[in-house]
């Protein structure tokens, strides 16, 4: 029962946080809005492989966004494609952190030779090249979102595995960590509930962040003909553009939406993680406290050090 | 001295995590990988260059493990295997071709965006809440968001094709000759603009906020105070004191960014047709040449590598606590 009003509560103040942080807010918008055409959008614009007309032709009132090289609708591949190129994006973002929180945890929380194995393992990952390194994996494997999936997740866990580490390994000593080993609490226990209930911005702000690499990454290796290229996705259709030789031809409408798209959620998801970062780190809240403290004073707020307050 | 030796250490075993991959990964293929790979190449090799390859591969009857140390012993060797592509150059010569303008493109757009972004983030941090400060931050994290490759194909539409400012691909014109030439070289640089701006606009704006939140935390610390109270010269105090230590997180950031700005600077090359190792990269996928996609990705990650360890050192040279906690 009481689980299940603070989630509530949980849910409640990360909404008022976003809402009184204006970045925060701007990228929860953008990100709604995407969303919704990504759920509802596909229903709306008809089936984007059909062949609606003459290739190539520019936006026109029946053709929003004109025709692609094979003479198919550019805006309702566009619409197909966010729902596809979204729900791989975000299925990887969480699949990314849950790894890297596995890993780096593990490895702050039992210390020692553990933690010097599994270290060297995610700095090993860390430092190979992930683009080429994806590209080869995706090249052998089936072409298809899980192999997609798959790729992104193998070379992008390892950042967020050394951050959480970290992480971990400062709460490690503190005393309430202590206290529930010597309480004699499971280690499983004291990880889920002691010492990850502790994290659950940076969680989340690593969720958003490894979300904005995967839809880069994913068009990237899309863009590359490593999708599956009769899939409709942002990046396959980035491919086909390039492919069709949009360039030469002119004919910017087949790749500007796109990438247009890909860059607006990209932001939309940084702003977002921006705004968490000024609710969440007590640096800057407290920066603002005597900004605001300042401005009502009828003083311009200089660089924010106690030195400043001394002059004043 | 230990320290470095430690890193060089690290670096060796990932050279050799990355060689491990490398050798499992065709067998990581559905079904019998020799079958499997050597399916697509039947028809378009003969029988010798099939065993030729078959050697490199180490897939042969063999037990693993020998598979595993011939595979060493003709890496070490420089035998990448033979292309399919470009059959039948060795591998290590097509990527040969490419290396040079690879190096000189990625390492260009890193070094000038990590000056530029990093002048330009101790401008924010001084003056704060100036015009940079407001304006910069958001602008360049916005050019951030989008592809190195879409804003490499916006910039090629716009300012190569519908205003014709510049060439619209590869590294130098048909009609030159390659040479140490002020004709020839300034035709690299006329054709290196576009691709090298793109990827330096795209990561512009990480330099900047990474520079700018650690000048405004070591422009509180006390011994910048001090410094100032000393009545020390602003730029003394901005470059000598604050940016000096403000710096070393950046270049932590170096290492970590070069083997990502390399791979988005693949995807670039292929938009320009530049002659780097992205543009046979995309061959090789398309023919599925499957020893020229793996020699690539070794020889990439040897480069970063290197490269890294080569920011080991600058970093020993800027952090004094590195050389002392190790002496």
């Amino acid at each position: 029962m009481s689980g299940a009003t603070t989630q509530a509560t949980g849910i409640a103040a990360w909404r008022d946080a976003i809402r009184r942080d204006r970045k925060a807010t701007i990228g929860a918008v953008m990100l709604t809005v995407f969303l919704f055409i990504g759920i509802f959008g596909p229903w709306l614009v008809g089936d984007p492989d059909t062949l609606v007309g003459i290739p190539l032709q520019p936006p026109s009132g029946e053709h929003w966004l004109g025709t692609t090289g094979q003479g198919q609708d550019v805006l309702s591949q566009l619409v197909v494609g966010t729902r596809v190129s979204l729900a791989i994006g975000f299925a990887v973002g969480l699949a990314v952190v849950l790894l890297g929180a596995l890993i780096g945890v593990t490895a702050g929380y039992f210390g020692g030779r553990v933690d010097g194995l599994l270290s060297l393992f995610f700095n090993v990952f860390l430092v190979i090249p992930g683009m080429p390194l994806a590209i080869v994996i995706a090249a052998y494997l089936p072409s298809g979102p899980l192999t997609l999936g798959l790729v992104l997740v193998v070379t992008g866990w390892a950042w967020n595995a050394r951050v959480l580490r970290a992480q971990t390994l400062a709460q490690r000593q503190r005393v309430f960590v202590a206290a529930a080993v010597v309480a004699g609490e499971s280690s499983f226990r004291i990880v889920t509930r002691e010492i990850l209930p502790t994290m659950t911005s940076l969680l989340v702000a690593q969720v958003v962040g490894s979300t904005v690499y995967a839809i880069g990454a994913q068009v990237g290796l899309e863009f590359l003909g490593l999708g599956d290229v009769s899939a409709v996705t942002w990046g396959t259709n980035l491919y086909w553009a390039q492919n069709d030789s949009a360039l030469l031809t002119g004919a910017w409408w087949t790749f500007a939406p796109t990438g247009l798209c890909v860059a607006l959620v990209g932001f939309g998801l940084t702003m977002l993680n921006s705004g968490f970062d000024e609710i969440t780190n007590p640096r800057l809240q407290l920066e603002r406290a005597w900004r605001k403290h300042l401005l009502q004073r009828g003083k311009e707020p200089t660089r924010s050090t106690p030195v400043v307050m001394d002059n004043d | 001295m230990r320290y470095l030796i430690r890193r060089l250490g690290f670096y060796l075993l990932a050279a050799w995590a990355a060689l491990t991959l490398n050798f499992f990964l065709p067998r990581l293929m559905p079904g019998d990988p020799a079958t499997a790979l050597f399916a697509r190449f039947r028809g378009r090799l003969g029988p010798e260059a099939m065993q030729a390859l078959r050697e490199t591969f180490g897939l042969t009857e063999a037990s693993l493990v020998s598979q595993y140390l011939t595979y060493l012993g003709s890496v070490f060797r420089g035998d990448l295997g033979i292309s399919i592509a470009y059959f039948p150059s060795p591998v290590a010569d097509v990527i040969g071709t490419g290396l040079v303008w690879t190096i000189f493109l990625a390492g260009t757009a890193l070094v000038v965006s990590f000056t530029i972004g990093t002048l330009l983030g101790i401008v924010a941090a001084w003056w704060r809440r100036g015009w940079v400060d407001n304006v910069l931050p958001s602008s360049l994290v916005f050019l951030g968001a989008f592809p190195y490759f879409w804003l490499a194909m916006v910039a090629l539409y716009i300012l190569g094709f519908s205003l014709g400012w510049f060439p619209l691909g590869h590294a130098y014109g048909d009609d030159l000759t390659p040479g140490f030439t002020a004709v020839f070289l300034a035709d690299v640089v006329r054709h290196a603009a576009l691709p090298v701006g793109t990827v330096v606009l795209a990561t512009l704006g990480g330099w900047l906020l990474s520079m700018r939140n650690t000048m405004i935390a070591v422009l509180g610390s006390d011994y910048v105070n001090l410094a100032r109270a000393k009545g020390l010269q602003p730029s003394r105090v901005v470059l000598r004191y604050a940016a000096r230590n403000a710096l070393l997180p950046s270049v932590t950031g170096f290492g970590m960014a070069l083997g990502f700005v390399l791979g988005g600077s693949l995807l670039t090359e292929i938009v320009f047709s530049y002659p780097g190792e992205g543009y046979l990269l995309v061959q090789a996928v398309r023919n599925q040449d499957f020893p020229l996609m793996q020699g690539i990705f070794l020889v990439i990650t040897l480069a970063v590598l290197g490269a890294n360890w080569l920011v080991d050192l600058v970093y020993l040279w800027l952090d004094p606590r590195t050389r002392d906690s190790v002496s």
